[in-house]
């Protein structure tokens, strides 16, 4: 584990505060997690003592489950807020909440949000360092991790890989901190999609390809990710029907031949089979969805010991 | 009062003089008065000497909505900013759309107040963008234009009725240009830094479609249109071409799109959230083209206050608008005169001169005869923004901790010292 990198007292808003070193000594921790998480006897005291907090202002049971997981494994204690039902819903603004919350004597936070920004406020009027668990359609840098490290497993590195992002572009922070991490590591990055789902400047802001075809944009790719198409955005006038969608963006045996032979196939859940991907696809050799999930834990786990200066 | 051995404003150039006050209106200005022509010396030796300022867009935020701004804090910050004139937009609490509303502010600001305070009514009542207001018992009362600002009259035929029945009294329509459905969810400039911080983007199209169709509507009944705070390249063009074309159209900009760009809202700082947003270099460069070709008739502040706790939130839920008559002259002066991007003497035209024509009001100009409403300004001094410093109640501008040259000095409206020495109290 590399040691003259220093991640303790650090902020984790998303992946460009990152440099591709300290990316990788990421990616190495989290190899070391993953094994660890094979083992019989799972916990390590490392954290022991430790206290982490998670903020969760939006249903997300995976990844709290993940984030919970991981801390539980390195033996901190964990208190959660959860808005439902508590202060926020009684009108108590996100500052007087973590003011009373920090009052407790806490070393880390987690924050899932639906408004981007909301980490950063948080680690100002706590001081404390803070881990974004998703921000709205901002950044979600613990996901693109996770998808980095899926990679970089089967695929040994990403420079120059060909990766292919498909889907809901506008509307996914996942998309946006993938794209900061896959673009630092050296891959080629393209992002496809209906016009409407599309922001604006994007490959000014990110030096990634932007198609609107998917046989173009799965030409040659080594790696595709798909985007779960959500329904609310047919009601908001961005895209005519699900069927329509499928019929364009679906990832099948079909489409997925225009992309290299053994390309691995990612999606950071929860699936719509039959709109965005078809079983044939999601199920198969090349599809490391479901270790994705494996690499959660084992990712969150690498961060939350380097965040806190955990030891081995 | 005599105003002795300052630099003093005489429209394209500085010319070193005295000014002497009688009463509410400037007597004399000759190079050199006897000290005892007068009971009162103001020193403005090494000083400039400007017409007071005159903003057509403050929000006062009195009655109804006072822990934000009142009366007396929004007076007080534009004396502090040089200001002898300024104009209060109606979406208050109520909302100014009647005669009763539109005098409370009239005698409130006469009774309590740090400067001349015009009234801008509601185009429509409550500004709902649904029935007309009676513009001609608001008129009784003194209002100076009529606008549902801080909203947008979304249906034309609304939209076109309410200009035909303001031409009827020769009143600027005041227009801020919003479609509300292209602006929707928006928080910042749908471009490069929406699509970086995840943020909802309002796109300059938003302003442009309302403005053309305005222009229109303007051309057709050949009423006064007066475009608040214009930002787009586009829309700025657009008036361009209306005024070459004999449309009775006018428009202002903000200290805050000649100054910044949406690279100002990194960082999710709320200091940077207003309406509309900051926008591209390429527009901020249109307006500073258009301000110095005449397409932009003149600066108008936008102070729009809000309290600490309102302002310090998730982007998301912070209101739009931040304060300004504190900081305007100065920051236009160190960031745009100092640069050389503008001459001093356009930009207190801009503040000035342009401004009270615009009111039809007798100052803007330090001549015999004008209101005594005289601004007398250090440029070498220093002014540091922070909220230990702020006399508005709000501390929200994107230059708090910053510190500007040209500092007012003195400012004197219809004859009487209301910031500086020999303030009254
Ligand atoms: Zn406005």
């Amino acid at each position: 584990m590399q040691n003259e990198l220093n991640f303790v007292g650090r902020c984790l808003y998303d992946l460009n505060d990152y440099t591709a070193e300290e990316i990788y000594a990421i990616l190495e921790a989290s190899k070391v997690m993953k094994e660890i998480n094979k083992r019989d006897y799972k916990k390590l005291p490392t954290l022991k003592g430790k206290t982490i907090c998670t903020l969760f202002f939006e249903n997300s049971t995976r990844t709290l489950m993940s984030f919970e997981l991981a801390a539980d494994r390195l033996s901190a204690d964990i208190v959660r807020f959860a808005s439902n039902g508590s202060s926020l819903a009684k009108g108590e603004s996100l500052q007087d909440t973590v003011y009373t919350i920090n009052a407790m004597g806490i070393d880390l936070y987690v924050i899932r949000h639906n408004l981007p920004g909301s980490p950063q406020l948080v680690h100002k009027h706590t001081g404390k360092p803070v881990l974004n668990a998703g921000d709205g359609h901002h950044a979600h840098p613990t996901q693109a991790l996770l998808d980095i490290f899926s990679i970089w497993e089967k695929l040994g590195s990403l420079d120059g890989l060909k990766i292919t992002l498909v889907g809901d572009i506008a509307h996914s922070r996942v998309v946006r901190s993938n794209l900061i991490g896959m673009r630092k590591l050296g891959a080629e990055v393209t992002v496809c999609g209906p016009k409407t789902l599309m922001p604006s400047q994007m490959s000014e802001v990110y030096g990634c390809k932007v198609e609107y075809d998917l046989k173009t944009a799965l030409k040659d790719a080594d790696v595709v990710m798909g985007l779960r198409m959500q329904l609310e955005r047919q009601s908001e006038g961005l895209f005519p029907s699900l069927e329509e969608y499928s019929k364009l963006f679906t990832l099948s045996k079909e489409t997925m031949k225009y992309a290299k032979k053994d390309a691995l196939v990612l999606h950071p859940g929860p699936m719509n089979r039959g709109i965005e991907i078809l079983p044939e696809i999601a199920d198969s050799s090349r599809s490391v969805i479901l270790e994705q999930v494996t690499n959660g834990v084992a990712v969150r786990m690498a961060l939350l010991f380097l965040m806190l200066g955990g030891r081995m | 009062m005599l105003v002795k051995n300052g630099l003093v404003y005489q429209g394209d150039k500085f010319e070193k003089l005295d000014v002497l006050i009688k009463g509410t209106k400037i007597e004399r200005v000759a190079p050199s008065i006897d000290e005892t022509e007068a009971t009162k010396i103001i020193d403005a030796e090494g000083k400039h000497v400007f017409p007071g300022f005159v903003d057509l867009h403050t929000h006062l935020r009195d009655p109804g909505q006072t822990h934000k701004e009142d009366i007396i804090s929004g007076t007080k910050a534009a004396a502090k900013g040089g200001y002898t004139t300024i104009c209060a937009m109606p979406n208050t609490d109520p909302i100014v759309d009647n005669i009763a509303t539109v005098e409370y502010i009239k005698r409130k600001a006469k009774d309590v107040g740090y400067c001349k305070v015009s009234v801008i009514g509601a185009l429509t009542k409550k500004s709902e963008g649904k029935e007309l207001t009676e513009v001609a018992s608001m008129l009784e009362g003194g209002i100076v234009a009529v606008s549902d600002d801080g909203g947008c009259v979304q249906n034309t035929k609304i939209k076109l009725n309410a200009m035909k029945y303001a031409s009827n009294f020769n009143i600027p329509v005041i227009v801020h240009a919003e479609d509300y459905s292209l602006s929707a969810k928006g928080q910042i400039n749908a471009g490069r830094m929406s699509t970086k911080l995840g943020l909802g983007g309002i796109p300059a199209l938003a302003e442009e479609i309302i403005i053309s169709r305005d222009i229109m509507l303007a051309e057709n009944l050949n009423c006064h249109l007066h475009i608040a705070h214009i930002s787009t390249a586009k829309a700025i063009q657009m008036v361009r071409e209306a005024k070459s074309r004999g449309v009775k159209v006018t428009c202002e900009v903000t200290p805050h799109h000649l100054l910044l760009t949406e690279d100002a809202c990194d960082n999710y700082d709320t200091n940077t959230k207003v309406k509309p947003p900051l926008r591209t270099e390429k527009d901020r460069l249109a307006c500073l083209e258009g301000l110095l070709d005449n397409t932009i008739d003149f600066i108008a502040s936008d102070h729009a206050p809000h309290s600490d706790f309102e302002k310090e939130k998730e982007f998301n839920l912070a209101p739009f608008g931040i304060n300004v008559l504190e900081t305007s002259f100065a920051s236009l002066y160190t960031e745009l005169v100092l640069e050389n991007k503008i001459e001093l003497t356009k930009l207190i035209e801009k503040l000035s001169t342009s401004p009270a024509k615009f009111l039809k009001i007798n100052s803007g100009l330090i001549k015999e005869g004008c209101l005594a409403d005289i601004t007398v300004v250090d440029l070498e001094g220093d002014i540091h923004f922070s909220a230990e410093t702020m006399v508005s109640k709000s501390n929200n501008t994107p230059f708090i901790n910053q510190t500007f040259k040209g500092r007012v000095d003195t400012t004197i409206c219809d004859g009487v010292v209301t910031w500086g020495a020999g303030t009254k109290s």
